[in-house]
């Protein structure tokens, strides 16, 4: 039996084959074990300071926010090495492969961050990983397939199903349940199957606890609100989990709302509010009237996945947390403007959350602090988004 | 008597093991699929494993996987499935029947009235893939009010509190991994050691027939000399269908010839 809740609310679980339940619940005893054991904790914060530059830095946007009453805070994750705040979680994840005596790590990526943050991780510890990428993924992200095989990781592209990132998740934990004696599922967000949300929480607060600190240096007070992009949330529950227990700050989830969420095009499950169970956790997620799940669409590869994590799904019910949805189009002027005002360069996920950032600043009528976490850069963006600007910039 | 428990009964006492042949429902159309089922059964097929086609497959291998892709590229949807299942009920009142398939079909179409639905066409029993036992509690009751029987895996890595709970709560068969993994005719099955079927009769669970990398009468008949109640094999089953999409008369005197070889490996002695 488990000795965590497995659950939120009713969301979450372990909707597993039998087979993998044993390497879940080694999973579970290992990240207790870690988070009582010193060492282990001395380790990991030890790499997350001295080898991927944490704290990150909290810059307050200068040209970005017209409204005076505004105050625009942006968390930068997209300083942490790797590019990404995927990192710290990775970070974490591979120590505990170690502690577990395995040698090997299976991981899943969509836009490619994941994959890097894996494949540094594994380079760094010396762990040999393999990382599944939907093929049509493989091709639009193309340099951070290179950046992969550069660090001596495997890339495997899929071409089952709609060749994302469910097809990738799907052929890791196919890989898994056959070798889950010598490897483990380095899994990138806070979905999944229990412990994998929980841990991938816990791996990530370290965002929001630096947040919390760095604004009340700052400012003296707790922002307003601290807003997040949502694919399944893992740099949007880093941001959270510290300010769950302070209810004056709003916690803002930003979807994808690809090309409208009332076309078929889009990834917003909370948003469009349909329940079942995907990847092991019961959670929002795209689905027909049979229960065949959808293919999910976005710009960003890393928000297009058709689920959410199921921490997510319950702070959403309760009301704890608020979710929006923002379409390609504002994402892209989002991430222009970012570049054009700050001289920084946003990933295409985070720039969901900055478009509707801006929003809110625009229309703020009191005196507003808001945080953005800025989850990545956008370097890795830039042959997609050239070819949809050309030459409209 | 249920028909799970009259089959065994009847293969009991003719000294025979259970053969049971795994196809999706609706591969590689509704059509082809009550031919290939009816085929199956008239070839000597003790029970029937059936699968409802699914988008996202995670404990199947290629194979399988490929046979939901060809079901849902012909647009089969679970109630198909139900109509395919009803036709042959009534055909065939005495087989068993059971589904396998994924929880998000049943969540979304209610689990209680899938289980009904289930019930009203003739299935015997139910095993979602992706619902281990320490979630299967909710599934189990809804179960036993609709006279489905819920299959319960016993994996090669299970605990021995896991094996005392499927003890308790299997009925009609428990399916047992031969190996770890997906399902696949590619990697070839584990004969459990009689360690592990020792302790499946010590903790009396539902009879268990053997799953995953069967495709050759050699292994059906090492799974029942091993202690297994009988074997299923689903990949290599698929794999003929695969083979012949083209031909149909070709296709049925394939699976006609594999399932009575299978089928004949069952007899013990």
């Amino acid at each position: 039996m488990n000795k965590l809740d497995t659950k939120f609310g009713e969301y979450g679980g372990m909707y597993v084959p039998e087979l993998l339940i044993p390497a879940l619940d080694q999973l579970e005893q290992a990240f207790l074990d870690a988070q009582k054991d010193d060492s282990f904790q001395a380790e990991f914060m030890a790499l997350l300071k001295d080898y991927a530059g944490r704290p990150t830095a909290m810059t307050l946007s200068r040209n970005l926010v017209s409204n005076p009453k505004v105050k625009l805070y942006l968390k930068r994750e997209d300083l942490l090495h790797g590019g990404a705040h995927k990192t710290n979680q990775v970070l974490g994840q591979a120590l505990l492969t170690k502690r577990m005596g395995k040698s090997e790590v299976i991981a899943e990526t969509g836009a490619g961050q994941h994959g890097v943050a894996t494949a540094l991780a594994c380079a760094l510890l010396g762990l040999k990983a393999r990382i599944y990428m939907g093929a049509k993924d493989v091709e639009r992200q193309a340099p951070n397939v290179f950046r992969m095989r550069l660090m001596g990781a495997e890339v495997i592209p899929v071409n089952a199903g709609s060749g994302t990132l469910k097809d990738a998740v799907n052929e890791a934990m196919r890989d898994w349940s056959a070798n889950y004696d010598k490897a483990h599922y380095l899994l990138g967000t806070a979905a999944g199957p229990h412990p994998f949300p929980t841990i991938v929480r816990e791996y990530h607060r370290m965002i929001g606890e630096e947040t919390k600190a760095q604004i009340l240096e700052k400012e003296g007070r707790l922002p307003d609100a601290v807003v997040a992009c949502v694919g399944g949330g893992s740099n949007a529950i880093g941001m959270f989990a510290d300010f769950i227990d302070d209810p004056s700050v709003r916690l803002i989830g930003v979807e994808p709302a690809g090309k409208g969420i009332h076309t078929s095009e889009h990834g917003a499950a909370i948003c469009t509010g349909s329940k079942g169970i995907l990847h092991g956790a019961y959670s929002y997620i795209m689905q027909d009237s049979d229960g065949q799940i959808e293919e999910s669409y976005s710009v960003s590869a890393g928000l297009d996945y058709p689920a959410v994590g199921p921490q997510h799904a319950f702070l959403a019910d309760t009301g704890r947390a608020e979710y929006v949805a923002v379409t390609d189009e504002e994402a892209l002027n989002a991430f222009k403007l970012l570049a054009r005002k700050e001289g920084i360069i946003p990933a295409l996920e985070s720039s969901h959350a900055l478009a509707h950032a801006l929003n809110m600043a625009d229309e703020a009528e009191d005196e507003t602090i808001i945080v953005l976490n800025l989850s990545g850069r956008g370097d890795k963006d830039l042959g997609h988004v050239i070819n949809i600007l050309g030459d409209d910039y | 008597m249920a028909r799970y428990e009259a089959m065994f009964e009847r293969l009991n006492d003719a000294n025979q093991g259970a053969f049971v042949p795994f196809v999706m429902l609706g591969d590689p159309d509704a059509e082809t699929s009550l031919a290939i089922i009816r085929q199956l059964i008239l070839s000597g097929a003790d029970a029937l494993e059936l699968g409802i086609p699914y988008s996202d497959p995670i404990a199947d291998g290629p194979t399988i996987q490929g046979a939901s892709i060809r079901a849902l590229e012909k647009k089969i949807t679970p109630s198909d499935c139900f109509a395919i299942i009803k036709s042959i009920r009534e055909e065939f009142p005495e087989v068993p029947i059971g589904l396998l398939l994924y929880s998000n079909l049943v969540l979304k179409r209610g689990v209680e009235t899938f289980y009904q639905d289930a019930h009203a066409v003739g299935v015997d029993s139910i095993l979602i893939a992706d619902v281990p036992l320490r979630e299967a509690e909710s599934f189990i009751a809804v179960a036993e009010q609709n006279n489905i029987q819920q299959i319960l895996i016993a994996p090669p890595n299970a605990s021995d509190e896991t094996l005392r709970t499927i003890g308790e709560k299997s009925s009609g068969y428990t399916y047992l991994l031969g190996r770890a993994g997906v399902t696949g005719a590619e990697t070839a099955v584990e004969i459990p050691a009689s360690e592990l079927i020792n302790k499946l009769t010590q903790y009396h669970v539902a009879p268990p027939l053997l799953g995953f990398g069967i495709s050759t009468p050699e292994q059906v008949k090492s799974a029942i000399d091993a202690g297994a109640a009988g074997a299923i094999s689903g990949s290599a089953t698929v794999n003929l269908i695969a083979a012949n999409l083209d031909d149909q008369t070709v296709m049925l005197a394939a699976l006609d010839q594999f399932v009575r070889s299978m089928k004949a490996a069952t007899v013990k002695g």
